[in-house]
């Protein structure tokens, strides 16, 4: 089936994105001892706040410059050096992210600037670092954001370093249980890494008796630094445009090999990752993931049929909406329909190898809304939703279940422990998926069976 | 503790103050914008307007602006609805970079049309978002065509974000309550009340709905909980406001004391005391022997059921710390006498938007040394739960998991509650739910956690 657009140009009827500064925000939270500050009203970073918080059940400070009327007319500097200071002051941190907002991008505000002049004005704070980003709201959206903060903390805190036997990940925007995972593959190739960002502890903290507002955790500064020494970057988005691209920037910059690959969820994927690893490292790969990939098929065979009978909504950022749809593909769901707020018209040029015979029956949609999705749900037959929390009010509607990944996910607890990379996170999500589809078979087939049969 | 808790910044010195058994205070400093760099807890002036007029429950929101202010708030309120569930849907003209260069006005209007031609809406709310504000798209004019065009209310909201703090939000949504209502002020009132300022989380209005109708009085209208076009535009009939949610409500009842000479009071349905005391107040307010009455009657079945139903929470909450971060102020003020009556002592107040008699009232109620705090931040949050030993938080979404890291129990006491906390069944349920909380079995790992950092 050809890309069909519906023609929402000017009306969005729920969003199936979030806005740049929250990607941006995302980035930051995953870096040691960092504190965002969003450079625009206050909602903007109580609104992020509240809709993080919820996702990973971590608080999630975030400042705000606070802008009000009187610095929208006259330039929000006195603000946003107010801001700093105080935030400097109360949090103490390492490096500070500066975000800007619709609002400060509209005035006109020149970040650069104003951060040099705070610097000279402020000689006290001359040992952080200062990361400005400038990610306004109508700019693309919290995907663009996520990778564009990436590449803007490389830009200010990468150097010249020595060539060393190591190698770069640049993460996707996953949960924290995903980057644990994705760490201890890495770990298992014994090769040096570095993880960028890395929000396995930020944004999935242990209890400690003694709580700290500023996580020490998340991508070292000092490894940040060197990172153009590295013999590769593996950056994980396979949509990512390059102008915003992270490894891209370790690439021409510092001439770090640049090899991209999607999240590794799904076997294709994970395979895709591993053999990265291990043509870089030079190590095989490890038997205790083959172990792992064994179980894998063992386990896709064991619900193949089940499976044969899902119709799937995948919707969410462009590169979730890719892996998963990667792996329902594999696994004889037939993904019907691939939705993603944000504009990727690669997904579908990316997709075609994969949807071979079933092209024609599978509907691509970027820059679009769950209203759009909504719309399919009867006329492509889908009987499974994968996605974000916010296709609840689909699920209601539609009488179709929801299997939860992705972000947000308000409505559920554990959403920052979510496993689904690697062999063993994907069985565990394609085990998710083909128990939901037995559930609605079973709490259905005797009826249905009934009333198709019994005369 | 190894850890050094900062002090407060300096600006916000006077927003924080330590009751003392003094006549002559020091006034808390409240109402003004927040401190830049603070991290405070509030949100805008759309965050304001869009969560009053949010539970309308047949109306289009649209949201004039790029997307993120609309994803922030799409589904994400607790208001039920008996009725339509329009509001549940998240309209957005997704504004992008041209549109920031060219204007959306006519976006806008065609957002607009493409609504009308789907759903012939009846109303139709427009907020302005910050870069609508700053590129100055003609709102007005657009909702006034569109009006003309399709004979249907569009009303614009003034709620771009740098506009002033929540309390301009409020006021902003109270004038298009106003511009709803219309400009007709009919002389022959009708029997019955309008209640403002509650928002049906969780039913809620439905369990007052139901005390209204055993005291023989009819409601004219709902703003906005469960609220909708035809009965929001019956309001100027009513004898009484009644309003609850004084911070955002207030303004409205004033204007419309000056529009439709309708009298108003404030009430509070939270806790038994404040439950009991407001039924008593419209009762005395509309002063017919009947209602009277049969208030009384009301009061006395439901006042000692629900005071029996507290006994064994009582029992089991005895001496308990509590902590409120709340929105408004006569929240707050009812859950310190809720807290006092269920035998647990508040030792830390604070509002996000109080104003000053709200604080005064606060103070007086507040025990010797109670922390009270306008506007707070998670820091100060921390600093003085620690410092007090609070047991437990009442507070917002945000709050909620600053509490659990630092070991305290929580109520959720906010706009996404699942369960009913007003009322006299209501107050039932806020005992159970601070009681499951605090008296959970996780705080014994947590304290033996503790014991075992302590001694090292």
């Amino acid at each position: 089936m050809k890309n069909k657009k519906r023609n929402f140009v000017n009306l969005n009827i729920n969003p199936c994105k979030n806005c740049m500064p929250l990607g941006s925000s995302t980035a930051f939270k995953g870096i040691e001892a960092t504190m965002v500050l969003l450079h625009g009203s206050q909602g903007c970073s109580t609104y992020i706040r509240r809709h993080m918080a919820t996702h990973y059940n971590e608080p999630i400070d975030i400042a705000s410059s606070s802008l009000n009327e009187k610095d929208t007319v006259h330039g929000g500097s006195t603000n946003l050096k107010k801001g700093l200071k105080n935030t400097l002051c109360l949090y103490g941190p390492k490096l500070i992210g500066i975000s800007t907002t619709c609002l400060a991008e509209t005035i006109g505000e020149d970040l650069q600037r104003i951060v040099t002049e705070f610097k000279e004005e402020e000689p006290r704070f001359q040992d952080v670092v200062f990361v400005p980003v400038s990610t306004p709201g109508y700019g693309g959206s919290n995907y663009e954001g996520y990778y564009l903060t990436l590449r803007n903390i490389l830009e200010v805190l990468t150097e010249d370093a020595p060539p060393r036997i190591s190698v770069n990940i640049i993460a996707g925007n996953l949960t924290s249980a995903d980057i644990r995972k994705i760490k201890e593959m890495v770990s298992l190739f014994n090769i040096d890494y570095t993880i960028l960002p890395d929000i396995s502890k930020t944004l999935d903290a242990p209890f400690e008796a003694d709580y700290k507002k500023l996580s020490p955790e998340g991508t070292p500064l000092q490894r940040i630094k060197t990172m153009s020494g590295a013999k590769a970057t593996i950056e994980m988005g396979m949509l990512v445009p390059e102008h915003i691209s992270p490894g891209k920037y370790l690439e021409d910059q510092f001439q770090v090999p640049l090899y991209r690959c999607p999240l590794p969820i799904g076997i294709e994927n994970t395979d895709t990752f591993l053999k990265l690893l291990e043509e870089i490292s030079g190590n095989p790969i490890p038997e205790s993931l083959k172990e792992e990939r064994g179980r894998m098929l063992d386990g896709m065979i064991d619900s193949h049929k089940y499976n044969a009978e899902g119709r799937a909504a995948i919707y969410g950022e462009p590169d979730i909406v890719y892996a998963a749809a990667k792996l329902c593909l594999e696994n004889g769901i037939k993904p019907v329909l691939m939705a993603t707020g944000t504009r990727a018209s690669k997904l579908e040029e990316l997709l075609a190898p994969d949807l071979g015979l079933a092209n024609d029956e599978c509907l691509i949609l970027d820059d679009t809304d769950l209203e759009t999705v909504q719309s399919y749900i009867k006329k492509l037959g889908i009987n499974i939703l994968i996605g974000t929390s916010d296709g609840r009010l689909i699920t209601e509607k539609e009488n179709v279940p929801l299997v939860r990944i992705g972000f947000p996910i308000h409505d559920r607890v554990g959403a920052q422990r979510k496993l689904l990379c690697g062999y063993q996170g994907s069985l565990q999500f394609l085990d998710e998926l083909t128990n939901t589809l037995i559930e609605e078979k079973h709490s259905t087939y005797r009826e249905t069976l009934y009333h198709e049969l019994y005369r | 503790m190894s850890y050094q808790l900062p002090d407060p910044l300096e600006e916000r010195k006077h927003s924080i103050i330590r009751k003392t058994g003094k006549q002559q205070e020091e006034k808390i400093q409240c109402n003004q914008n927040s401190v830049a760099g603070a991290v405070s807890q509030r949100a805008c002036v759309y965050c304001g307007a869009r969560v009053v007029l949010n539970p309308i429950t047949d109306a289009y929101h649209i949201v004039h602006g790029p997307i993120g202010c609309a994803s922030y708030t799409f589904d994400i309120r607790g208001s039920l609805t008996s009725g339509a569930d329009t509001f549940r849907n998240s309209f957005s003209t997704d504004l992008r970079e041209t549109d920031i260069i060219f204007g959306g006005e006519k976006k806008l209007a065609a957002a607009i049309d493409e609504i009308v031609a789907a759903h012939h809406p009846k109303l139709i709310f427009i907020y302005s978002t910050c870069v609508v504000g700053v590129i100055g798209d003609d709102l007005e004019a657009v909702c006034r065509n569109a009006e003309k065009q399709y004979g249907i209310r569009v009303i614009p909201i003034q709620s771009s974000g740098f506009a002033g703090n929540k309390n301009a939000g409020y006021k902003a949504a109270c004038h298009a309550l106003l511009n709803l209502m219309g400009e007709e002020n009919p002389v022959e009132k009708e029997a019955g009340i309008n209640f403002l300022g509650d928002f049906n989380l969780a039913g809620e209005i439905w369990i007052n709905q139901s005390y209204f109708r055993r005291m023989g009085l009819p409601v004219v209208s709902k703003v906005t909980g469960d609220a909708r076009y035809e009965e929001l535009i019956k309001a100027p009939r009513a004898r009484l406001n009644i309003v609850q949610c004084a911070g955002s409500m207030t303004y409205l009842a004033k204007l419309m004391r000056e529009k439709y000479k309708i009298p108003f009071i404030n009430v509070s349905f939270y806790g038994l005391e404040d439950t009991a005391k407001s039924l008593r107040k419209i009762a005395y307010a509309l002063d017919e022997p009947e209602i009277l009455q049969k208030t009384e009657v009301l009061i006395q079945e439901e006042y000692d059921k629900a005071h029996l139903a507290l006994e064994p929470y009582r029992a089991r909450l005895a001496g308990k710390k509590a902590a409120i971060y709340v929105g408004g102020g006569f929240k707050a003020i009812s859950l310190i006498k809720q807290f006092r009556d269920l035998g647990m002592e508040t030792v830390m107040v604070g509002t996000q938007t109080g104003n000053s008699d709200d604080y005064e009232t606060i103070r007086q109620l507040a025990a010797e040394d109670t922390i009270i705090l306008d506007d707070t931040n998670p820091s100060e949050l921390e600093r003085f739960m620690k410092e007090k030993g609070a047991d437990i938080l009442v507070g917002g979404v945000k709050e909620r998991p600053l509490a659990y890291k630092l070991g305290v129990a929580f109520c959720d006491h906010n706009h996404e509650r699942k369960q009913p906390l007003n009322g006299f069944v209501g107050a039932v349920n806020f005992a159970r739910e601070v009681e499951q909380s605090i008296n959970s079995p996780v705080w014994h790992w947590i304290r033996k956690e503790r014991r075992a950092y302590n001694e090292k």
